[in-house]
């Protein structure tokens, strides 16, 4: 029993750095209907962006932990958004009307540029950061097993509330998340009654890339260490979840991203860990087959 | 963009001052967002000697990549602006150069082929080069191979190095387990292979495309990742030893029953690697041969068609999962055939071999040749693996130069760099459309 509750809260923790970049992977979709591929990677260039900030601001002598990782989160954020801005610009503005796989190949294009970018100008060793957020709560304890709720667990969780509420009041309540809703249902005809798609286009990468650093921030801090490649496979269960929740579908994102990562932490609790990507995978392939709308989903109809 | 059309008609055109400052300003602001992308990842790099992480800055680094942007966007805006339009990267070839350039045309890949014919004969004392050959020629295969399934039916497959593995796993497997030859293999390999592509395509093919690849990529995975775990079966990351092939049941070896003895030649160890040169240089023609050969038949148009419009195929009354299917298990077979190949010449495998990557890379082969054009894989292969190892210490380039090659050709030539696919079928002989018009329809 207490096993099982420590970890339902690492399943939570893991699952909402997974919600926030699935965000990213589902509003692309819902707008422009591609799949950012590149998406994991700006993650990753996210989290050596906040660790790259964090010892730079050590090293020019901020010493108060909280202040530098508020610091870290904003700059994070800022430099992430111009890869986010920038990627679409070269990588996909150019495509919008090409044939139906360009796009795709070429954010995989992007994707590999980005591994390769961050891998030759940072070196391909892992790179790792002492814990700097620790203590936590001990919530229950019996048999000598006792369940733990580490502040850093709680730190994720909050922060990601937070940014999902933000981001939802964003697309509910201002005129940008007006436009993007208009774009998402049809982006003809949005630009026909004045919205400006391109911009709209834009910012919603810019968005989904904040959200995808803050990730790569809450992901140096809770493993500890980051390497070129982490982008690939968080990518792949972020796009998982996106697509498990219903893609296209905010709350779907957050919903997908819980279950992919409850899924994952009890299957490395109970069955063999080494098979926990096989796991979250077969689960994308059992969902696109027998629920290809998602939980929260709409059903896709193909117009010719 | 606008200005550079406005000035086309307007007799008030802009003065090249305006230009100038237009560029200084779009120069300016790329430099900028360049900064602040490149400040913290080029500025500075993370070191780790001994205890935690400290970092070095490199601000030159980060100065000549920022002056580059700023030049480059310079130039590229100044270019727009002008009228010489040397930018809009449509290259239009005169009309006097067209005939000449189709007559090279037709005669590069004949040419390409007896080429690698003689490669063997010429280069026989150098080894380097030999094993470069085989190299190239292996990814000439997987090329054409995956060719089928995107090039020609148009589904984009990120797992195809699965099959690879799993042709190279059955070779390697049933040679340790039952000591079956490489020929008896070989046949065997390709034919899992296709029963894998069946099997995980069965599921998924009813998918959309950009799902589909996904999926796709997911299987890849899998299959890496049971290799990799899966120790009492297939080793695991210690890998699995694959024999060394035999000339039909005549080995390599110094021994009086070796090659060299029977046909009463020298030993030399280069015997072997001639004969793993032709061998895959025949299995890569096979699957050209086989290719070309299936185009013309009713699969081969449905594939074809297929890739144009799903909607009006299925209107038609093809059926679209035979047609995916068959597709599916065809590239699946020669990557089957092309991973016996691989295991034989390596003579041990490892899951390392079969990540993602190496699926990106065959896919980057088929798309900067021109998806569906089999001599431009070819050229793709030959160009991209070839001329990477002859420029060794830009090997850590590789992949970037692979990926930003994918973006460009994509943005300016989506139909690949040698984008000369024969139509199959013509309306009327003899007078075909140009092809820049058939490229449109293709479009």
């Amino acid at each position: 029993m207490e096993y099982f509750v420590q970890q339902l809260i690492n399943g939570i923790t893991l699952g909402s750095i997974y919600g926030l970049i699935a965000i990213g992977y589902t509003m692309v979709y819902g707008i422009i209907g591609m799949i950012n591929f590149a998406h994991g990677d700006v993650f990753m260039v996210g989290a050596f962006l906040a660790l790259i900030a964090f010892l730079a601001l050590v090293a020019m002598g901020l010493t108060a932990i909280p202040l530098a990782l508020f610091l870290v989160l904003l700059i994070a954020m800022a430099l992430t958004s111009l890869y986010g801005w920038t990627v679409e610009r070269l990588a996909y503005r150019p495509l919008r009307g090409s044939f139906r796989l360009a796009p795709l190949i070429s954010a995989i294009g992007m994707s590999i540029v980005l591994q390769n970018y961050v891998q030759i100008s940072q070196g391909a060793l892992v790179k790792p950061l002492p814990p700097l957020v620790t203590g936590g709560y001990t919530l229950l304890e019996r048999d000598g097993f006792a369940v733990q709720l580490s502040n850093i667990q709680i730190i994720i969780v909050v922060t990601t509330l937070i940014l999902m509420t933000a981001f939802s009041l964003l697309i509910a309540r201002t005129q940008l998340g007006r436009h993007m809703r208009a774009c998402e249902q049809d982006l003809r005809m949005a630009a026909l009654i004045g919205v400006n798609t391109d911009r709209t286009i834009s910012l919603t990468f810019v968005i989904g890339a904040a959200l995808a650093s803050v990730a790569g921030l809450m992901y140096l801090l809770y493993y500890g260490v980051i390497d070129f490649f982490i982008g690939f496979v968080a990518g792949v269960k972020a796009f998982t979840a996106a697509v498990l929740g219903g893609i296209g579908s905010l709350p779907g994102a957050m919903l997908g991203g819980l279950l992919i990562g409850l899924i994952e932490t009890f299957w490395s609790a109970y069955f063999p860990a080494e098979y926990k990507d096989v796991a979250a995978f077969s689960i994308l392939v059992l969902v696109l087959i027998f629920l290809p709308s998602g939980i929260l989903g709409r059903p896709e109809v193909e117009k010719v | 963009m606008t200005v550079a059309e406005h000035s086309h008609i307007s007799t008030a055109a802009p003065t090249l001052g305006d230009n100038l400052l237009a560029a200084l300003k779009s120069a300016a602001i790329a430099a900028l967002i360049a900064f602040g992308m490149f400040a913290l990842l080029l500025g500075f790099r993370t070191e780790q000697a001994a205890g935690p992480l400290t970092l070095e800055p490199r601000p030159l680094l980060l100065a000549v990549t920022v002056t580059i942007v700023f030049v480059g966007r310079f130039l590229l805006v100044l270019a727009w602006s002008s009228k010489l339009d040397v930018a809009r990267f449509t290259p239009s070839i005169p009309e006097s150069v067209k005939p000449v350039l189709a007559r090279i045309g037709e005669w590069i890949g004949p040419a390409l082929l007896g080429f690698a014919f003689i490669v063997p004969v010429v280069f026989y004392d150098n080894r380097y080069l030999l094993d470069l050959g085989i190299m190239v020629l292996t990814y000439v295969m997987l090329g054409w191979g995956l060719n089928i399934v995107v090039g020609l039916a148009g589904l984009l497959d990120l797992g195809y190095v699965a099959f690879y593995a799993v042709g190279a796993y059955s070779y390697a497997l049933l040679a340790e387990y039952f000591g079956w030859s490489f020929w008896l293999c070989l046949p065997v390999a390709g034919i899992l292979a296709a029963f894998w592509g069946i099997l995980l395509g069965f599921p998924v093919l009813r998918l959309r495309g950009d799902y589909l690849a996904i999926v796709t990529l997911a299987f890849g995975e899998i299959i890496r990742i049971v290799l990799l775990n899966w120790q009492s079966f297939t080793g695991g990351p210690n890998g699995v030893n694959a024999p060394r092939p035999s000339f039909f049941g005549i080995p390599f070896s110094a021994g009086d029953d070796g090659f060299a003895a029977t046909f009463g030649l020298e030993f030399s160890s280069t015997h072997r690697v001639v004969f793993l040169f032709y061998l895959i240089l025949a299995l890569a023609l096979i699957t050209n041969w086989v290719t070309i050969r299936l185009r013309r038949l009713p699969v081969g148009r449905a594939w074809e068609a297929m890739r144009e419009d799903e909607i009006a195929c299925r209107s038609l009354g093809i059926n679209t999962t035979n047609t995916k299917l068959t597709a599916f298990a065809i590239g699946a077979m020669f990557g089957g055939f092309a991973g016996a190949f691989f295991a034989t010449r390596q003579g041990f495998i490892s899951p390392e071999s079969f990540v993602f990557m190496e699926s990106a890379m065959i896919l980057a082969i088929v798309v900067l040749g021109g998806m569906g054009s089999q001599i431009g894989v070819a050229i793709a292969a030959l160009v991209m693996i070839g001329g990477f190892e002859l420029f060794r210490e830009f090997a850590q380039f590789r992949m970037l130069i692979f990926g930003a090659a994918m973006v460009a050709i994509m943005v300016w030539r989506p139909r690949g760099l040698i984008a000369t696919r024969v139509p199959s079928l013509f309306l009327r002989p003899g007078k075909s459309a140009t092809s820049d018009v058939r490229a449109e329809a293709r479009l």
